[in-house]
């Protein structure tokens, strides 16, 4: 495809740039661990549970030794030392004693404990395996959606067993993905909370017994709808490492999972960040979870006829990242959003243009296309027919996953029947459009708008590798938010790996490319 | 104009004054069938709507019925009798309040903000000064001319302190939501003790606390300049603040 004629020699340069500017921060990835990495390396090797107060074992063994020995080195080492010196096998065990103050840990790990170590992260990658296969064989049993784009709906009440009844709902109503909406402040927390939960803050935790319910629950509504219903939850926030290995031990099939939303806007220092986000996208390219990247939030707070190039920019930057840690580009559900003020001139016509934009310059994404938010008012019915426009622009321009947007949107969290006219509206687009795009080529209009906006962004990029990406970071150039490398919350948990530096999960991670067998 | 400001009484209006036409949309657990209809029409006539026409009834799924309901509502207003609450500031937008930090301080005001006390839940805080914000409007850190300096959890009360003066804080902004054994409340009277101690009254900055237990009439009590209550968002907060700061 085409259609906007863009010119191959200035996409290869944009692309260029992109990895030009993400080099060093893959360099500054692979060289430092963080507290999260190491939990969800423990979290793979098996460890679970919480203590009395709710904090994870896995916190308590972490922080032990790390004040013992230390970070930079790696953990698994140390505790699977402690482990085959104290004679048993139980992680959450050692666990326990290493929080009463019993366990001794050693810097030095001899190598059968190394063994023990990656033995044990093995059997929770194999675990990650089984269920990649068990996806693969659900899809091919029920059968993905008919239609693209993909029917997204978001569910939060806080309960996961409310949110249970009202995804199933959604997903009989015509939703082919569900995604739980996370409490408010849980990326911020640095931990993972335990168990099933039944209060949040405008969503539910995400947490390793909620992930199994729900999972459990859209496999019985995939049975019934005769399609396998996708889930969607959150690799995002201080724990993402470990939020991404609970999906892949759970069988999410979507994670939201961007290159700096965590630093832009939760003030989470660049290089925990960076650092997490390396091995979370790992797993989920071994999970084969696609990723959802944030490009929308962009236009939340930058004006997004000003700011659409930063969205193209982060694109190619979020594109750079995911294949450097082994995601294929089906996996890459690359975000933008229909956030233009209607009330400018030819919006819709600058919408398109910039839609099409990112369906061409990454063909094989399924770009992951985000509702109107800024310019939706308490007027509910201005409200559906903005959604209108935007579910059409959405089947114009072949978009992969579509998030429906409510009429509702500033107002309340959506009631059920503003999420059933939201899908009536989706259904009435894409029954009478659907298709509209096989009749559909732009004119000069949309393609020198285009055109503008992929030249802004290579002038962005090279201003970027110019300046280095942390340094533009701190410097403000994406949204207004500057945000210092050395700043930000989380950087206590980041530690420069040691010369001995063993992580057994990453060294599988980073090893030759794994294929399934 | 004027007859319209000293009608005693007034109706909705559809296409005809007085005509009194409203129209309500409501979902109940019901399946869509005449005993739904009936039961929209019942509710309907509870309003006070009379006669009431359901116009549309939908099935969602198969316990639930989404309803449209038009018809003559048989309640007056009376408009004299409106009673407004004043808020005791103006409600400013986020450019608004940028251009009175400009035009009364001439520099950027700076805003201080912590959860004090063993409270780990950052919430509140982070949804008034986090860029991402809440409910579709932008936090603190969003204004161009306010600098936020957000201190994050279990910050001790000394600490707050120290921090204020050492940014010389315009505002202090403490969220409390753990409410046990009323530590909220015990949390805000040690803060505003410590800022009256350490600071001239001229020099203190402007306290402000926030959480979804408190008593937004309480300032005096706990020695606080506002309190601010559950469903307060960042721009309500940016016109106070402005409103307190650009009046001393």
């Amino acid at each position: 495809m085409n259609k906007l004629k863009l010119d191959r020699r200035t996409v290869a340069t944009a692309r260029r740039l992109a990895a030009a500017a993400g080099r060093p921060v893959v360099d500054l990835a692979r060289s430092h661990t963080t507290v999260s990495v190491e939990r969800a390396t423990l979290r793979l090797a098996g460890i679970t549970g919480a203590d009395p107060d709710g904090i994870p074992w896995v916190n308590r063994l972490v922080d032990t030794v790390v004040e013992q020995v230390g970070l930079g080195g790696g953990v698994a080492g140390p505790v699977f030392d402690a482990l085959q010196r104290d004679g048993h096998q139980d992680l959450t065990l050692l666990a326990q004693k290493a929080a009463a103050g019993s366990v001794t840990f050693r810097a030095e790990t001899p190598a059968a404990a190394k063994r023990a170590a990656a033995r044990a992260v093995k059997t929770g990658l194999a675990q990650v395996d089984r269920r990649r296969r068990e996806r693969d064989r659900l899809i091919k049993r029920y059968g993905d959606p008919k239609q693209r784009p993909w029917i997204y709906l978001i569910v939060a009440t806080g309960d996961i067993h409310e949110d249970i009844p009202q995804a199933q709902a959604a997903a009989r109503a015509g939703a082919d993905v569900i995604a739980v909406i996370r409490s408010t402040g849980q990326s911020l927390l640095d931990y993972v909370p335990e168990g099933a939960t039944r209060e949040g803050f405008a969503g539910t935790y995400a947490t390793q017994e909620n992930f199994r319910l729900m999972r459990a629950a859209l496999d019985d509504t995939s049975k019934e709808v005769g399609r396998y219903v996708r889930l969607t939850n959150y690799a995002s926030g201080l724990c993402m490492p470990e939020i991404a290995a609970l999906a892949g031990l759970e069988r999410l099939d979507m994670m939201l999972n961007d290159s700096m939303y965590g630093i832009l806007f939760r003030d989470i220092n660049p290089i925990r960040t960076f650092v997490d986000q390396r091995f979370s996208r790992q797993v989920h390219a071994r999970a084969g979870i696609i990723i959802n990247t944030g490009e929308d939030n962009y236009l939340t707070t930058a004006d997004a006829v000003d700011a659409a190039h930063t969205v193209t920019v982060s694109q190619l930057l979020n594109e750079y990242f995911a294949h450097e840690a082994g995601l294929e580009d089906w996996q890459l559900g690359l975000g933008h959003a229909f956030e233009i003020n209607p009330e400018l001139p030819e919006s819709f016509r600058l919408e398109l243009a910039h839609a099409l934009l990112a369906r061409e310059l990454f063909p094989d994404a399924p770009l992951k296309w985000m509702p109107p938010t800024k310019h939706m008012t308490g007027d509910v019915f201005r409200g559906n027919l903005l959604d209108g426009f935007f579910n059409l622009a959405g089947a114009l321009t072949g978009q992969g996953i579509l998030l429906v947007g409510m009429m509702t949107e500033a107002v309340v969290t959506p009631w059920l029947s503003d999420r059933d006219i939201a899908l009536q509206n989706v259904r009435y687009v894409l029954s009478a459009a659907g298709n509209l795009h096989e009749d559909f080529t732009p004119g000069a209009f949309i393609r020198d708008r285009a055109h503008t906006v992929l030249g802004e962004a290579v002038t962005l990029l090279r201003q970027i590798g110019r300046q280095g990406l942390l340094d533009a970071i701190g410097e403000g150039t994406f949204g207004i938010m500057r945000r210092p490398a050395d700043r930000g919350k989380g950087l206590d948990g980041v530690a420069a790996r040691e010369p001995g530096y063993f992580n057994p999960a990453i060294e599988i991670l980073d090893g030759p490319s794994w294929t399934q067998s | 104009m004027d007859t319209v400001m000293s009608a005693a009484v007034i109706r909705p209006y559809g296409d005809t004054t007085g005509d009194g036409m409203v129209q309500v949309s409501f979902t109940l657990p019901l399946a869509a069938d005449k005993r739904g209809e009936g039961a929209a029409l019942q509710l309907a006539g509870k309003m006070g709507i009379d006669p009431a026409m359901v116009v549309h009834a939908r099935p969602i799924g198969a316990q639930h019925t989404f309803f449209v309901v038009y018809g003559r509502v048989n309640h007056l207003v009376e408009p004299g009798k409106v009673v407004v609450a004043e808020r005791d500031y103006p409600l400013l937008s986020a450019k608004e309040v940028n251009a009175a930090i400009r035009a009364r301080l001439r520099r950027k005001l700076v805003v201080v903000g912590a959860c004090i006390g063993t409270d780990a839940h950052t919430v509140g805080i982070d949804a008034i000064l986090n860029v991402k914000g809440i409910a579709g409007e932008k936090g603190l850190e969003y204004y161009r001319e306010c600098r936020v300096v957000n201190l994050g959890a279990q910050v001790a009360v000394a600490a707050l302190v120290e921090h204020a003066r050492a940014e010389k804080a315009d505002a202090v902004l403490v969220s409390q939501v753990v409410t046990q054994r009323d530590a909220h409340l015990t949390n805000t009277r040690e803060m505003s003790a410590a800022f009256r101690e350490a600071f001239p009254a001229a020099k203190r900055p402007l306290l402000v606390v926030g959480g979804p237990r408190f008593d937004e009439l309480q300032t005096a009590d706990l020695g606080v300049d506002r309190i601010f209550g559950r469903g307060t968002t960042p721009r309500e907060v940016a016109s106070y603040l402005i409103h307190a700061v650009g009046a001393r």
